[in-house]
Parts: C-alpha cells; structure tokens; sequence
C-alpha cells in the first residue's frame, strides 16, 4: 500500500510511453521491501514522499520546492544543487533533496562494474533516483540529504575514479559524442580534446568564474550527435577541407538496390526502390551534387559539410582526408528567452595535441566575457548586444566571409574609420576638381 | 594584488550591504577592484570561500558569495 494517494499522477502513467511515475513507484517498493538489506542512509520512504509532495503540488498547482543553497563539498563551488521542501512535517523524506551532478564517461562509455557501483552508492547514500544524460549531458543524481555530500563524494572520486560535474557560474561537464572511438564520421578525436580541456580547465569547472553558465559540447562530424550547436556556448564540431571521398562501385550499388540506403535505417516500411536523384542529389542544401550518365560528383566548393549524402549512402560517400574542426560561438537553449545557434568563428583548425591554438581562442573569449558580461548574461547575448565584431576584435580574428551569411543584407562586420584610406571625411574641393554638381 | 587589503575591501563591502543583501555576484566584487583582471577578482573570492570567510550559494544556474553564516540561508538549510 503506498504511503501516499497519488490519483493525478497515477492517470499519468495512462499513455502509451513509459511514466516516470512507474519508475518512482517501483523504486519506492523495491526501498520499501529492502531485499538486498542495504543500511538506508538517507529516509528509507524518500520516493514515496516524492510522490506525495509531487501529487500535492500537482492538486495545488504550486511548487513545494526551495531550489538552491549553500550547500557543496568542500574546494568546490560546483556539481551539488541544494534542494528544500517547504512542507517537511507532511514530507520528512524530501525534506532534504538535493542533487548532485558527477562528470560522465567521455563519449558515455561505461562498463557494468562502474554502473552497479553507481547506483549501489545511490541506493546507500541517496534516494536511487537518476537523470542519465538529460540537458545537462552529465549523470544527475536526484535526492539526497546534506550529511551525505562529502560521503558520496569520497566514495567517487576515491573509489569510482570520477569526479563531481559543474553547476552555476562554472564551466559545466564537457560533453563529447562517442567519437572515433566507433564512428567514422568522426573528423577528430572528441574525447581527446573533451578530456584534455577538461584537465586543463579544472579551476573553471569546480570553482565559478564567469558572470554565468559556461559550456562546451564536443561533436565529431557535423551531424552533431551531442547537439553543440544548438546548446553549447562554444561548439566544435569535425569537418573537413578536401573532398568527400567518392566511391563509384558502391554508389551504383547503392542505384542498383545492392546496398539499401541510410545504412538499413527507416526499413519499417517499403519506400519505395532507392533514387538518387530524388533522396540525395535534390536534398542538398547547396546544389553542389550531380548525377549525370551514372557518375556522382560534387563541387566542394558549394559543400556546407551538411552530412545528407553520407548519411544516405555511407558505403559510398565518405569525410575528407584534411580534417580539423570548426569552432562556433554562443549558442543556448533556455526555457524563458527562445533558443539561439552557435555563430561561426573558427571556419577551419587543425586538431593537434597540445591543443595550444584551440585554448587561446578560449581564453580570449573568456577573459572579454568575464571583463564584459553582465550577471546571467550567457555568451550568446553578449554577443548580440556588443556585435559579432566585438567578438573578432577580443579574438584577434580577422573577420572573412564564413562569418557572414549574407553580406549585401546582414554583413554585421564593418570598416572602422581607421581602415579605410583617407577615414570618413574627404576634401570636397578636391572632389569638385573630378566631379560637377 | 594584495590579497590581505582585498580581503579587507571585500569584507567592508559585505558589511556595509549586510542591511540589505546578504549575497552578492562576482561582477559586484569586480566593481571594487577596478584595476585588476576579473580573473584575480575570482581567485582572491574563491580563495576566501576555501579559507571559510565567504560562501557560495548557487541556484544551479548560477553562484553568488556570501559572508559565512549571513542571511537567512544558513538558518533555513538546518545547517547551524
């Protein structure tokens, strides 16, 4: 019997997806009928009074919640979120609730034994509730009490070798696709530089230092699996400069239904016999494809790197051999203000350890930010309210015509007085020597 | 910067706000040491919270610093 009644959640778990509800549910009996004997460190009813408050909260349409505090372990100013209910006495097991943000494997890989230890420490010392990989990108823990912080804490970065992610004015948990490690795709190794810059930039990433939130997002290829170019205040995504590499045989293959399209994706249904014409060469953003007398080729001058013709036929089409990364500034997606995509800085740079190029780009545009940004003013804002010139100047990046879109309407780039031969003003009659009135 | 006198101007600055605020953005401290870099600003705060004259309060989104103990925060997290 539940500890609470929960009729409006309950009709959540109605539809057809899985509900977090049953989730909730299940772990509050599986704490309830404590089969594997754990010494509960933290209320052993801790989901069920999850449950009551969110039903009571939900009756009321009003939170319960008192999100953030002072709470953190010691050296750190980051990776811990406090979290209150305001109705303890109804509500003793989230009377205390607060999350903790742990760095996540680079490209997600984990192993089992690092999996069960997680989240036997998460039944131990807090409620067994996880947010795997959500908008953060790291591993949320959900719930647990002040007197388990450091406890927790010691036991992953002693035991687990992993370490707390990053909250508030930090730099946040990096987040990098898998990467070569199993893609081809992959123009360079993201889990390389996502782990280098994560060392390197420790001090940003456990103690705040910016007027707000600060993120990098890691991604191969320009399919952008972990999404940097939507959510990330600076992106890097793989590209190349030559050519997509072409491979006849396999593109009559891919005409002749040899080989079926998108890598065998989308077969629930028959679409149809494969046209090239159609799915491929008509889709690219640019027109830069022709299919003529049964030979493919492509103007790379007219590529944007959009990724369609690769994905349509991987066996056939693959990345550039001179490969690097382009680096695009001031993306986010909050929930109140509207989404922006990043902007594009770095057209083209190699990836080469020690990354020394890469790391300048950075801290220029920190050191402009942190001297320039208003409080919770992402770097995406900043950039709109001081111009994309701005940015350049603090960069040290001359501007060129990857950084416009469409120069006769929009260049957002313009000459200073002091570039231009003679400046603003001129000697009108030396003027009227040329011209009549 | 000397580390001993901007521990001292941070501090009067807290003090002289406590009627009103009890905690503050790093850009406030900024503004205090117009001379220096907002990087040595963030070391010379960030260094009070490890020797435990300041505190952080963070909303998740973002950190703000406090004196020990001030405010109401303290009080209402069940932590003194």
């Amino acid at each position: 019997m539940a500890k609470h009644a929960t009729p409006l959640l309950d009709q959540l778990e109605s539809g057809p997806w899985p509900s977090f509800v049953s989730d909730l549910k299940q772990e509050a009996e599986v704490r309830a009928k404590n089969e594997k004997g754990v010494e509960y460190q933290i209320p052993q009813d801790v989901c069920d009074d999850l449950l009551g408050v969110m039903e009571l909260s939900f009756k009321q349409g009003r939170t319960h919640w008192k999100h953030g505090g002072i709470v953190g372990v010691f050296g750190y100013g980051g990776g811990v979120i406090g979290r209150y209910c305001d109705q303890p006495e109804m509500f003793p097991g989230v009377a205390h609730f607060h999350t903790m943000r742990i760095n996540q494997p680079g490209g997600k890989f984990y192993n089992t034994k690092f999996l069960r230890e997680l989240c036997d420490l998460w039944d131990l010392r807090g409620s067994g509730l996880t947010n795997m990989h959500g908008s953060t990108g790291d591993i949320v823990l959900l719930g647990t009490t002040t007197p388990q912080l450091e406890e927790i804490f010691h036991t992953i970065t002693h035991d687990m070798n992993q370490d707390l992610g990053g909250s508030g004015s930090n730099l946040r948990t990096p987040a990098d696709c898998i990467g070569a490690a199993r893609c081809e795709y992959a123009c360079y190794d993201t889990q390389a530089l996502c782990y280098d810059l994560t060392m390197e930039y420790q001090d940003e990433l456990h103690r705040p230092a910016f007027p707000y939130k600060f993120k990098f997002k890691f991604d191969g290829c320009p399919n952008c699996c972990v999404a940097s170019i939507a959510r990330s205040d600076m992106s890097f995504i793989g590209t190349w400069k030559d050519d997509i590499r072409i491979d006849e045989k396999a593109v009559a293959a891919y005409v002749g239904g040899e080989i079926p399209p998108n890598a065998g994706a989308h077969s629930g249904r028959d679409w149809g016999k494969f046209n090239i014409v159609k799915e491929v060469i008509d889709l690219c953003p640019t027109k830069c494809m022709r299919y003529e007398g049964g030979k493919l080729s492509i103007n790379t001058k007219e590529c944007t790197r959009c990724m369609h013709c690769i994905n349509v036929m991987p066996q056939a089409l693959r990345i550039g051999n001179d490969r690097g990364v382009s680096i695009l500034v001031g993306a986010k997606a909050p929930i109140l203000d509207g989404a922006q995509m990043g902007s594009l800085l770095v057209p083209f740079i190699k990836v080469e350890e020690p990354y020394d190029e890469i790391k300048e780009v950075i801290e220029a545009i920190w050191d402009w930010w942190m001297e320039e940004g208003k409080n919770r003013e992402r770097l995406g804002e900043l950039i709109k309210r001081q111009g994309f010139q701005k940015l350049l100047e603090a960069t040290g990046i001359k501007p060129m015509p990857q950084h416009v879109k469409e120069p006769r309407s929009n260049p957002y780039i313009f000459w200073k007085e002091e570039e231009v031969d003679g400046g603003w003003q001129r000697d009108i009659n030396e003027f009227r020597k040329h011209h009549q009135r | 910067m000397d580390t001993e006198a901007g521990e001292k101007k941070i501090l009067e600055f807290l003090e002289k706000k406590s009627k009103s605020k009890s905690k503050f953005y790093l850009k406030d401290f900024n503004a205090l040491f117009p001379e220096d870099k907002p990087r040595a600003v963030k070391n010379l705060a960030n260094d009070m919270v490890k020797k435990e004259i300041l505190e952080y309060w963070s909303s998740g989104s973002t950190t703000l610093y406090g004196k020990k103990g001030a405010g109401k925060q303290a009080a209402a997290e069940h932590e003194d």
